[in-house]
Protein backbone atom coordinates (compact mmCIF):
# COMPACT_ATOMS: atom_id res chain seq x y z
CA UNK A 1 0.00 0.00 0.00
CA UNK A 2 1.23 3.38 -0.78
CA UNK A 3 -0.51 6.48 0.86
CA UNK A 4 0.53 9.95 0.42
CA UNK A 5 0.15 12.57 2.86
CA UNK A 6 -0.98 16.04 1.55
CA UNK A 7 1.34 19.14 3.43
CA UNK A 8 -0.58 22.10 3.67
CA UNK A 9 1.06 25.48 4.85
CA UNK A 10 -0.27 25.46 8.43
CA UNK A 11 -0.55 21.39 8.24
CA UNK A 12 0.57 19.94 11.90
CA UNK A 13 -0.37 16.44 12.05
CA UNK A 14 1.51 15.24 8.58
CA UNK A 15 4.66 13.99 10.04
CA UNK A 16 2.20 12.16 12.61
CA UNK A 17 0.51 10.50 9.84
CA UNK A 18 3.57 9.62 7.66
CA UNK A 19 5.01 8.16 10.66
CA UNK A 20 1.93 6.14 11.68
CA UNK A 21 1.71 4.90 8.34
CA UNK A 22 5.79 3.95 7.95
CA UNK A 23 6.83 2.60 11.46
CA UNK A 24 3.53 1.50 12.38
CA UNK A 25 1.27 0.32 9.64
CA UNK A 26 4.82 -1.03 7.84
CA UNK A 27 2.98 0.47 4.52
CA UNK A 28 4.89 2.83 2.18
CA UNK A 29 4.30 6.57 2.27
CA UNK A 30 5.36 10.39 1.01
CA UNK A 31 4.66 13.27 1.43
CA UNK A 32 2.65 15.60 -1.23
CA UNK A 33 2.92 19.41 -1.60
CA UNK A 34 0.19 21.48 -1.54
CA UNK A 35 1.59 23.33 -4.81
CA UNK A 36 2.16 19.60 -6.58
CA UNK A 37 0.12 19.40 -9.72
CA UNK A 38 0.14 16.03 -10.11
CA UNK A 39 0.04 13.26 -7.17
CA UNK A 40 2.42 10.83 -7.13
CA UNK A 41 2.48 7.51 -9.30
CA UNK A 42 0.48 4.39 -7.76
CA UNK A 43 -1.14 6.18 -4.83
CA UNK A 44 -3.69 3.90 -2.88
CA UNK A 45 -4.80 6.46 -0.35
CA UNK A 46 -4.54 10.14 0.40
CA UNK A 47 -4.76 11.66 3.91
CA UNK A 48 -5.31 15.43 4.46
CA UNK A 49 -3.81 15.44 7.90
CA UNK A 50 -4.81 17.96 10.69
CA UNK A 51 -3.51 21.57 11.52
CA UNK A 52 -4.45 25.17 11.00
CA UNK A 53 -3.96 25.15 6.72
CA UNK A 54 -3.51 28.57 5.36
CA UNK A 55 -3.89 29.42 9.54
CA UNK A 56 -7.52 29.00 8.87
CA UNK A 57 -8.39 32.09 7.15
CA UNK A 58 -11.66 32.83 6.20
CA UNK A 59 -12.93 29.54 7.68
CA UNK A 60 -11.27 26.23 8.28
CA UNK A 61 -10.49 24.87 5.01
CA UNK A 62 -11.80 27.49 2.95
CA UNK A 63 -8.39 28.30 1.29
CA UNK A 64 -7.02 24.38 1.42
CA UNK A 65 -9.79 23.84 -1.32
CA UNK A 66 -8.17 26.25 -3.62
CA UNK A 67 -4.67 24.28 -3.42
CA UNK A 68 -3.17 23.15 -6.75
CA UNK A 69 -3.10 19.84 -5.72
CA UNK A 70 -6.72 19.76 -4.38
CA UNK A 71 -8.55 18.73 -7.71
CA UNK A 72 -6.30 15.90 -8.20
CA UNK A 73 -7.18 14.81 -4.69
CA UNK A 74 -10.76 15.22 -5.86
CA UNK A 75 -10.53 13.32 -8.93
CA UNK A 76 -8.58 10.52 -7.15
CA UNK A 77 -11.58 10.10 -5.00
CA UNK A 78 -14.09 10.10 -7.30
CA UNK A 79 -12.18 7.25 -9.71
CA UNK A 80 -12.58 5.38 -6.22
CA UNK A 81 -8.98 6.54 -4.28
CA UNK A 82 -9.20 6.07 -0.68
CA UNK A 83 -9.36 9.33 0.96
CA UNK A 84 -9.05 10.12 5.30
CA UNK A 85 -9.49 13.37 6.08
CA UNK A 86 -8.34 14.00 9.51
CA UNK A 87 -9.51 16.72 11.57
CA UNK A 88 -8.45 20.05 9.73
CA UNK A 89 -8.61 17.31 6.91
CA UNK A 90 -12.20 16.67 7.46
CA UNK A 91 -12.90 20.04 7.37
CA UNK A 92 -11.14 20.65 3.53
CA UNK A 93 -12.98 17.85 2.91
CA UNK A 94 -16.13 19.39 3.59
CA UNK A 95 -15.39 23.03 2.35
CA UNK A 96 -14.21 21.07 -0.97
CA UNK A 97 -17.30 19.29 -1.72
CA UNK A 98 -16.05 15.67 -0.86
CA UNK A 99 -18.73 15.14 1.78
CA UNK A 100 -21.65 16.86 3.03
CA UNK A 101 -22.01 19.42 5.95
CA UNK A 102 -19.42 21.62 7.85
CA UNK A 103 -17.81 22.00 10.93
CA UNK A 104 -18.09 24.94 13.08
CA UNK A 105 -17.06 25.77 16.36
CA UNK A 106 -17.64 24.04 19.53
CA UNK A 107 -21.01 24.82 21.46
CA UNK A 108 -18.58 25.34 24.39
CA UNK A 109 -16.53 27.70 22.70
CA UNK A 110 -13.62 26.27 24.03
CA UNK A 111 -10.86 23.98 22.07
CA UNK A 112 -10.85 20.57 23.67
CA UNK A 113 -7.81 18.46 23.64
CA UNK A 114 -8.53 15.06 24.98
CA UNK A 115 -9.49 11.12 24.41
CA UNK A 116 -13.19 10.37 23.73
CA UNK A 117 -14.72 7.49 23.37
CA UNK A 118 -16.34 6.46 19.50
CA UNK A 119 -18.95 3.97 18.41
CA UNK A 120 -17.99 2.70 15.09
CA UNK A 121 -21.13 2.96 13.21
CA UNK A 122 -20.73 1.55 10.50
CA UNK A 123 -17.83 -1.50 9.89
CA UNK A 124 -18.90 -2.52 6.72
CA UNK A 125 -15.92 -0.04 4.60
CA UNK A 126 -12.46 -0.22 4.34
CA UNK A 127 -11.45 2.05 7.26
CA UNK A 128 -14.09 0.41 9.44
CA UNK A 129 -13.80 -3.36 8.69
CA UNK A 130 -10.89 -4.01 11.25
CA UNK A 131 -13.67 -3.40 13.94
CA UNK A 132 -16.86 -4.85 15.19
CA UNK A 133 -19.91 -3.08 14.47
CA UNK A 134 -21.02 -0.79 17.39
CA UNK A 135 -17.77 -1.71 18.95
CA UNK A 136 -16.22 1.06 21.23
CA UNK A 137 -12.91 2.68 20.52
CA UNK A 138 -10.40 5.30 21.98
CA UNK A 139 -9.36 8.18 19.97
CA UNK A 140 -8.02 11.41 20.79
CA UNK A 141 -9.92 14.67 19.46
CA UNK A 142 -7.68 17.88 19.54
CA UNK A 143 -9.93 20.93 17.53
CA UNK A 144 -12.12 24.22 18.62
CA UNK A 145 -14.08 23.62 15.03
CA UNK A 146 -15.28 20.43 15.31
CA UNK A 147 -18.96 20.79 15.64
CA UNK A 148 -20.47 18.81 12.55
CA UNK A 149 -23.79 20.41 11.03
CA UNK A 150 -26.03 19.21 8.33
CA UNK A 151 -29.25 20.19 7.28
CA UNK A 152 -32.46 17.78 8.37
CA UNK A 153 -32.37 16.46 5.14
CA UNK A 154 -28.86 15.99 4.44
CA UNK A 155 -28.91 14.01 7.80
CA UNK A 156 -31.74 11.66 6.79
CA UNK A 157 -29.51 11.27 3.78
CA UNK A 158 -26.33 10.32 5.83
CA UNK A 159 -28.59 7.69 7.38
CA UNK A 160 -30.29 6.16 4.62
CA UNK A 161 -27.16 5.48 2.42
CA UNK A 162 -25.09 4.20 6.01
CA UNK A 163 -22.68 7.44 5.77
CA UNK A 164 -22.32 7.64 9.41
CA UNK A 165 -18.53 6.08 10.49
CA UNK A 166 -18.39 6.88 13.93
CA UNK A 167 -20.40 8.65 16.50
CA UNK A 168 -19.49 10.38 20.03
CA UNK A 169 -19.89 8.00 23.03
CA UNK A 170 -20.40 11.28 25.11
CA UNK A 171 -20.51 14.49 22.62
CA UNK A 172 -17.90 17.04 23.16
CA UNK A 173 -18.58 19.49 20.76
CA UNK A 174 -22.42 19.90 19.69
CA UNK A 175 -21.83 18.03 17.06
CA UNK A 176 -25.63 16.96 15.17
CA UNK A 177 -26.46 13.37 15.80
CA UNK A 178 -23.18 12.61 17.98
CA UNK A 179 -21.23 12.85 14.54
CA UNK A 180 -17.40 12.03 14.59
CA UNK A 181 -16.79 10.84 11.07
CA UNK A 182 -18.80 10.04 7.70
CA UNK A 183 -18.02 8.60 4.45
CA UNK A 184 -19.27 9.51 1.07
CA UNK A 185 -21.80 7.65 -0.42
CA UNK A 186 -19.04 5.21 -1.78
CA UNK A 187 -17.46 5.04 1.29
CA UNK A 188 -13.82 5.31 -0.33
CA UNK A 189 -13.88 8.71 1.42
CA UNK A 190 -13.50 9.56 5.36
CA UNK A 191 -13.55 12.51 6.99
CA UNK A 192 -13.22 12.50 10.79
CA UNK A 193 -12.69 15.08 14.10
CA UNK A 194 -11.05 12.62 15.77
CA UNK A 195 -6.85 11.34 14.98
CA UNK A 196 -6.47 8.19 14.55
CA UNK A 197 -2.63 8.85 13.76
CA UNK A 198 -2.08 9.56 17.58
CA UNK A 199 -3.07 6.27 18.62
CA UNK A 200 0.48 5.25 18.12
CA UNK A 201 0.95 3.53 21.63
CA UNK A 202 -2.08 3.78 23.98
CA UNK A 203 -4.99 2.95 22.23
CA UNK A 204 -3.19 1.50 19.43
CA UNK A 205 -5.88 -0.61 18.03
CA UNK A 206 -7.53 2.59 16.70
CA UNK A 207 -4.67 3.19 14.51
CA UNK A 208 -6.35 0.42 12.48
CA UNK A 209 -9.00 2.71 10.76
CA UNK A 210 -5.97 4.38 8.63
CA UNK A 211 -5.22 0.64 7.97
CA UNK A 212 -7.15 0.27 4.51
CA UNK A 213 -5.63 -3.50 3.21
CA UNK B 1 -13.78 51.08 -9.21
CA UNK B 2 -16.29 50.23 -6.78
CA UNK B 3 -15.79 49.38 -3.12
CA UNK B 4 -17.58 46.50 -1.96
CA UNK B 5 -19.05 45.60 1.56
CA UNK B 6 -19.82 42.13 2.22
CA UNK B 7 -21.64 40.51 5.52
CA UNK B 8 -21.58 37.46 5.83
CA UNK B 9 -24.14 35.19 8.62
CA UNK B 10 -24.38 31.83 9.88
CA UNK B 11 -28.00 30.69 8.85
CA UNK B 12 -30.95 31.03 11.16
CA UNK B 13 -31.39 27.90 12.02
CA UNK B 14 -27.28 27.42 12.77
CA UNK B 15 -26.42 27.57 16.51
CA UNK B 16 -24.11 30.64 16.92
CA UNK B 17 -22.46 29.85 20.37
CA UNK B 18 -20.46 32.93 19.89
CA UNK B 19 -23.09 35.39 19.69
CA UNK B 20 -24.92 33.77 22.70
CA UNK B 21 -21.81 33.87 25.43
CA UNK B 22 -21.19 37.43 24.12
CA UNK B 23 -24.85 38.11 24.72
CA UNK B 24 -24.39 36.23 28.16
CA UNK B 25 -22.05 38.55 28.85
CA UNK B 26 -23.51 41.86 28.32
CA UNK B 27 -26.67 40.81 30.17
CA UNK B 28 -24.12 40.52 33.13
CA UNK B 29 -23.03 43.47 32.85
CA UNK B 30 -26.31 45.23 33.12
CA UNK B 31 -26.84 45.49 29.63
CA UNK B 32 -30.79 44.02 29.62
CA UNK B 33 -32.72 43.09 26.90
CA UNK B 34 -30.44 41.74 24.68
CA UNK B 35 -31.62 38.40 22.76
CA UNK B 36 -31.14 36.55 18.95
CA UNK B 37 -27.46 38.20 18.85
CA UNK B 38 -25.17 36.21 15.80
CA UNK B 39 -22.12 37.53 15.15
CA UNK B 40 -20.57 37.11 11.72
CA UNK B 41 -18.11 38.92 9.10
CA UNK B 42 -17.55 41.87 7.49
CA UNK B 43 -15.15 41.98 4.44
CA UNK B 44 -14.90 44.96 2.32
CA UNK B 45 -12.59 45.75 -0.64
CA UNK B 46 -12.12 48.05 -3.94
CA UNK B 47 -12.37 46.00 -7.08
CA UNK B 48 -11.74 47.64 -10.20
CA UNK B 49 -14.12 48.10 -12.74
CA UNK B 50 -16.71 50.51 -14.46
CA UNK B 51 -19.81 47.93 -15.54
CA UNK B 52 -22.12 48.09 -12.39
CA UNK B 53 -23.72 44.87 -13.40
CA UNK B 54 -20.78 42.88 -14.65
CA UNK B 55 -19.11 43.65 -11.29
CA UNK B 56 -22.05 42.89 -8.92
CA UNK B 57 -22.49 39.08 -11.08
CA UNK B 58 -18.71 38.44 -10.03
CA UNK B 59 -19.32 39.72 -6.54
CA UNK B 60 -21.82 37.60 -6.11
CA UNK B 61 -20.13 34.52 -7.35
CA UNK B 62 -16.99 35.20 -5.12
CA UNK B 63 -19.37 35.47 -1.96
CA UNK B 64 -21.17 32.00 -2.88
CA UNK B 65 -18.19 30.41 -3.74
CA UNK B 66 -15.39 31.26 -1.45
CA UNK B 67 -15.89 34.42 1.00
CA UNK B 68 -19.11 32.08 2.49
CA UNK B 69 -20.54 28.64 2.81
CA UNK B 70 -23.24 28.34 1.80
CA UNK B 71 -24.20 25.00 3.73
CA UNK B 72 -23.82 26.96 6.99
CA UNK B 73 -23.24 30.71 5.99
CA UNK B 74 -25.63 33.90 4.55
CA UNK B 75 -24.22 36.83 2.96
CA UNK B 76 -24.93 40.26 1.38
CA UNK B 77 -23.28 43.36 -0.11
CA UNK B 78 -23.38 46.29 -1.20
CA UNK B 79 -21.53 48.19 -3.56
CA UNK B 80 -20.98 51.85 -4.06
CA UNK B 81 -18.42 53.32 -6.67
CA UNK B 82 -15.28 54.58 -5.43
Amino acid sequence: MKYGVVVFPGSNCDSDCYHAVTDQLNEEACYIWHEDAKLPEELDAIILPGGFSYGDYLRCGAISKFSKIMPEVIKFANNGGYVIGICNGFQILTESGLLPGALLMNTSQKFICKDVVLKVANNKSKFTNNFEQDEAIHVPIAHGEGRYHISDTGLQELKDNDQIAFTYDDNPNGSVADIAGIFNKRKNVLGMMPHPERCLFRNRKSLDILNIK
Amino acid sequence: MFKVKVHIMLKDDVLDPQGKTVSHSLDHLGYKGLSHMKIGKYIEFLVEGDDESKTKASVNKMCSEVLSNPVIEKYEFYMERA
